[in-house]
């Protein structure tokens, strides 16, 4: 009797364990990976307009169309431009951030949490304040961040921001890295934390420099968080849309990716280019998260 | 954001009642006790027009409960996209709001909207409409909506004020006048003409406009039935002109949407303003005076052409309450309908009979130019173009401002391919 309890005891847990997670598993194979599956589907198609009579398979002609559209080429250099400025941006303010923080300054937990904050707030609610910022009349007309430069001195910084042909997708940048370096600085600190102090102490003692002891001892051992932040900012650059669309709208000027798949589907009701798009995003964040997935799948296996 | 979302969920809810309601196959009366409509008017003049509509549908249709899934949005934008995942999956509203013209282009080639003829010669709508608006409505001998409402889109606003500081007395009624004019603006150091660049599709009006005025509503029309090349001369002068006009604009257009830009010439910053006349509704719900704070005129180059846009009802195929819709469509078409949506929405009548005293003066005069102007659709609009053209449209006209409005050429090659993409 004894004996049979025990037995059965872990196969029930595991069964049950199932039976709660069922649900959970079963919405998301409907909905992530049976939307995606019919997503790629409809990308095969001739789907291009709502007058389209008759479905056909025309294999990856929507795929090779993108390559020769130069509304896809503009939004993908969009984004590219975008995600250069957005991750050094982020990484760098974050970082300098962290190490400041990290020598356990008076009211650390303040600032932690001060600087943290501009994460609670959505893109889109972001996106229409910094719409206003982000104004590029100059001089008396001048209002939002024109207006701060000139009256602290750095007129000569004013710019046309986002209304500006070249330099438009950079300073679309700008509120993204205010938005998320925060986050970044909590990621690292919380990496320098995870240092053990003997480590320090041991380098103290073979008699390290402070520059020392961080360029050959601390910075080393940063890389997995390194790459974590590189991932998470990575990802959240390539879905970026609500902030696009929250600033300029769907101004081509500042078109990206996610925003022409948008238009694509819903204004053009080009369905099948719609779908080719998105697939072609969603490859690109594979491409950034499943390696990372991969190698802390294994991280965690190791231990 | 959340609210479309919140009022996404009210309108699945308002699906999953409405097909508890019954339908019936009478074919006079209305004898549906529910009826749902689709709309983006959901504040604003524009929401208290249809609740004007909605009384003089309940006060004839008093068993019919009236179900109104609005969507909030700037001109429907989040709208059509709830709306296209509503008419994919083959659940449509009993009836929906489109602008009138090739917008509903694509919906009538598969098949999803009810023939309404038989309606405009049962309810005489064949001889109250003007002879033009049915010709452009008309697809293959059919008709497939019922607008209740008519926007001009080529009107030209100024500030009074401003206008005799610079020394202009008259509205000028031809380009060359109105190049002459932007040239005393700018002697008086004020910014001819007001732009707007948010979203690209105000800059496209304006272009639209342009390309009407210099090329006249033949070769225009020409245009959206290629037998105007977008490539040839006549566009190539438009773009021209186009280009001259956007020189006088004011800087940083690309920050502002078009009440912003409003905002500018009632305030008397800039002088000339080309835009629908939803501005004049908009001026007054902010308190501002016809003739003092702001007057009108046809736009140079198109005076005696009027370029509409209307807002019209659809019967879509496979409606839960064909009954119901019917009845509403006939509430959408009769003058006590329109003259109840109209005057609060800043529209005039797409009847020529309408009661102008329930209208002010801008409409009046209006109502005036719809029953004796050539009419001529606007493309930015939804009149002369499907959905295709409008995007490949906005955004051609949105590389060219955004590019520095420099390359003629390639706008004109843009503008092709927009047309090429509206024929698939």
């Amino acid at each position: 009797m004894k004996k049979e309890l025990t037995r059965r005891k872990p196969f029930m847990s595991h069964a049950g364990g199932l039976f709660f997670v069922l649900p959970s598993i079963i919405t998301v194979i409907i909905f992530v990976y049976g939307m995606i599956a019919w997503t790629f589907n409809v990308s095969l198609t001739n789907k291009n307009s709502v007058s389209v009579k008759k479905l056909e398979y025309v294999g990856i002609k929507n795929y090779t169309d993108l390559i020769h559209d130069e509304r896809f080429t503009h939004s993908l250099s969009n984004l590219v431009k975008f995600t250069v400025v957005f991750m050094l941006g982020t990484l760098i303010t974050g970082f300098i951030m962290a190490l400041l923080l990290e020598r356990g300054i008076k009211g650390e937990g303040f600032f932690r949490s001060f600087y943290l904050y501009p994460m609670a707030i959505s893109f889109i609610a972001m996106g229409t304040v910094f719409n206003w910022l982000l104004n590029s009349a100059r001089g008396k007309e001048a209002g939002g961040l024109n207006l701060a430069l000139q009256k602290i001195g750095l007129g000569f910084l004013q710019n046309d921001w986002y209304v500006s042909e070249k330099g438009a997708m950079y300073s679309m940048a700008i509120p993204a890295v205010w938005q998320m370096s925060g986050y970044v600085l909590a990621l690292f600190l919380a990496g320098f934390r995870g240092i053990p102090d003997d480590m320090r102490e041991a380098a103290r003692v073979d008699g390290a420099t402070e520059i020392q002891i961080y360029r050959h001892v601390l910075f080393p051992q940063l890389t997995p968080t390194l790459l974590t932040v590189l991932i998470i900012l990575g990802h959240v650059s390539m879905k970026i849309f609500d902030l696009i669309i929250g600033i300029n709208g769907k101004s081509y000027v500042t078109q990206v990716v996610a925003v022409y798949m948008w238009e694509s589907t819903f204004d053009q009701h080009n369905y099948a280019k719609g779908t080719a798009i998105a697939v072609v995003l969603l490859i690109m964040v594979a491409v950034v998260v499943v390696p990372y997935l991969r190698y802390t799948n294994k991280q965690e296996a190791y231990r | 954001m959340h609210k479309s979302s919140f009022r996404l969920v009210a309108a699945a809810a308002a699906i999953a009642l409405a097909v508890t309601g019954c339908s019936s196959g009478s074919d006079s009366a209305n004898k549906d006790t529910k009826f749902e409509i689709f709309t983006w008017w959901s504040s604003g003049g524009e929401a208290a027009g249809l609740q004007g509509m909605i009384d003089v549908y309940t006060a004839q249709n008093p068993n019919t409960e009236f179900i109104n899934a609005a969507v909030a949005g700037g001109a429907g934008v989040n709208a059509k996209a709830v709306l296209t995942s509503r008419l994919e999956a083959n659940d449509p509203p009993d009836s929906f709001q489109a602008h009138a013209g090739m917008e509903l282009d694509g919906y009538v080639k598969t098949g999803k909207l009810e023939d309404l003829t038989s309606l405009y010669a049962s309810e005489g709508w064949d001889k109250v409409f003007p002879a033009d608006l049915i010709k452009t409505l008309t697809v293959d001998g059919k008709i497939y909506s019922v607008p209740v409402n008519i926007h001009r889109a080529n009107v030209l606003w100024w500030n009074p004020a401003t206008a005799t500081k610079a020394g202009i007395t008259a509205a000028p009624a031809t380009l060359d006048e109105f190049f002459a004019d932007l040239e005393k603006f700018k002697k008086a150091g004020v910014t001819g003409l007001a732009l707007a660049g948010k979203g690209d599709w105000a800059i496209a009006h304006l272009l639209d406009w342009m390309l009407l005025a210099s090329m006249g509503a033949d070769k225009f029309e020409g245009l959206y039935k290629g037998t105007t090349s977008w490539t040839g001369p006549e566009v190539a002068a438009g773009i021209k002109n186009f280009q001259k006009a956007l020189s006088y604009g004011n800087k940083g257009a690309g920050n502002l949407d078009w009440p912003d830009a409003g905002k500018l010439v009632t305030s008397g910053k800039a002088g000339f303003f080309i835009m629908g006349d939803w501005a004049s509704a908009q001026w007054q719900s902010d308190g501002l005076k016809l003739g003092t704070d702001y007057t009108f005129a046809a736009a140079p180059g198109t005076v005696g052409t009027y370029q509409w846009l209307s807002d019209s009802f659809t019967l879509p195929v496979g409606a839960q309450h064909r009954d119901g819709a019917i009845a509403w469509l006939k509430v959408c078409g009769s003058l006590e309908g329109q003259d109840a949506f109209n005057p609060k929405k800043g529209s005039i009548a797409v009847r020529t009979d309408s009661d102008l005293t329930k209208y002010d003066d801008y409409l009046k005069s209006a109502a005036a130019d719809w029953s004796k102007d050539r009419l001529v659709g606007s493309t930015v609009h939804g009149v002369n173009g499907n959905n295709a053209l409008m995007a490949a449209y906005n955004a051609a006209v949105g590389k060219y401002f955004s590019g520095g409005a420099k390359d003629n050429a390639g706008l004109a090659t843009g503008l092709a391919a927009a047309y090429e993409a509206g024929k698939a």
